[in-house]
């Protein structure tokens, strides 16, 4: 999926020199403010569509809020201005990378702990299937049973 | 005999995760405007587009905002739940005609009763976004000092109105 993306754009790159001849020419800013707000519209999530980033969405409030983004950007307002403007709004829902504090320490962290509880569940088993398998020694019956058998062999 | 329950208690507490999950509403994000003071805001009124309504024409008393759009299904439902809140005059109720036309709203009052004090228009949805709006209806209960003490995501039900919204309201009015 992300090659594919990759490859569109250079394949739009490619021919953008010659659409540009024909569209209106975005000002140098102009380039600058539609990448951040490409950038940050990737990386925030809308709350309507809430499995769609902002840059995928094709709700009325994701098109305003990009348009509020844009509007920030033209500003001037930093990356990480414009999402404190919209986590103060919308929490920290509205990101697709949670911060790292209190409340979200079990969504970063949940995922390892299970995997460090289920490794030391396997290697718990493991050693103690091994106990188990230490050798017997075998009754007298087990122990003609097997002589019999080695003796039919050969 | 205890190796044998250790998988069904595993099971017991998965199954009771999911279960929790099951009532979880992915849509009910939770604010981070609860405790803050409501955004200011300074909109025309739909009654009278040159009459300014502000938040902090309500300073000083508890009420309610309530979201709505004559575009929008939900508020529909709550709709009578609101108008019959309003006739009790337990609790003030402001609006906020959110992306929606002016005749458009005017002509859904007309038809289901107008149960705001009066109501703010919010053309382009800023103010909204300045609210975390993001699923119409919504509605905030704003105490005496103009800090939101409760948002409501979706419509008003009675359930909701009388066990949370009214008592919280009644605790508020006597602060």
């Amino acid at each position: 999926m992300k090659l594919i993306f990759r490859l569109a754009t250079v394949f739009c790159l490619m021919f953008i020199a010659s659409a540009w001849a024909d569209e209106a020419r975005p000002l140098h800013d102009g380039v600058a403010v539609e990448a951040q707000v490409q950038r940050l519209s990737e990386e925030l999530r809308c709350l309507v569509c809430q499995n769609q980033t902002l840059a995928d969405s094709h709700s009325e409030l994701a098109e305003d809020l990009r348009q509020e983004i844009r509007a920030m950007a033209t500003k001037g307002m930093s990356d990480q201005q414009i999402t404190d403007y919209l986590v103060e709004r919308y929490g920290d829902f509205v990101r697709y990378r949670p911060p790292l504090k209190s409340t979200t320490l079990l969504l970063w962290f949940g995922p390892f702990a299970l995997l460090l509880a289920g490794g030391i569940g396997l290697f718990l088993m493991l050693r103690r299937r091994e106990k188990s398998a230490e050798d017997l020694p075998l009754s007298a019956d087990e122990a003609r049973k097997v002589n019999a058998l080695l003796n039919k062999e050969s | 005999m205890k190796r044998a329950l250790l998988p069904l208690i595993i099971f017991l507490i998965v199954v009771g995760f999911l279960l929790v999950g099951l009532n979880l509403d992915p849509r009910e994000v939770p604010s981070p405007l609860v405790g803050k003071p409501a955004p200011a805001f300074s909109l025309p009124r739909l009654d009278n587009a040159d009459k300014i309504i502000s938040n902090k024409d309500m300073l000083g008393k508890v009420w309610l905002f309530n979201v709505w759009a004559s575009w929008c299904g939900a508020c529909r439902d709550e709709h009578h739940v609101l108008v019959a809140l309003s006739k009790s005059g337990v609790v003030p109720i402001y609006g906020l005609d959110y992306k929606d036309t002016r005749l458009d709203a005017l002509q859904w009052l007309a038809e289901g009763g107008n149960p705001y004090v009066a109501t703010a228009v919010d053309e382009n949805g800023r103010v909204g976004i300045d609210y975390g709006v993001y699923g119409v209806p919504e509605t905030y209960v704003i105490d005496k000092a103009g800090v939101i003490a409760y948002k409501q995501i979706g419509p008003v039900t009675e359930a909701v109105l009388r066990d949370k919204i009214l008592p919280l309201v009644k605790r508020l009015q006597i602060q």
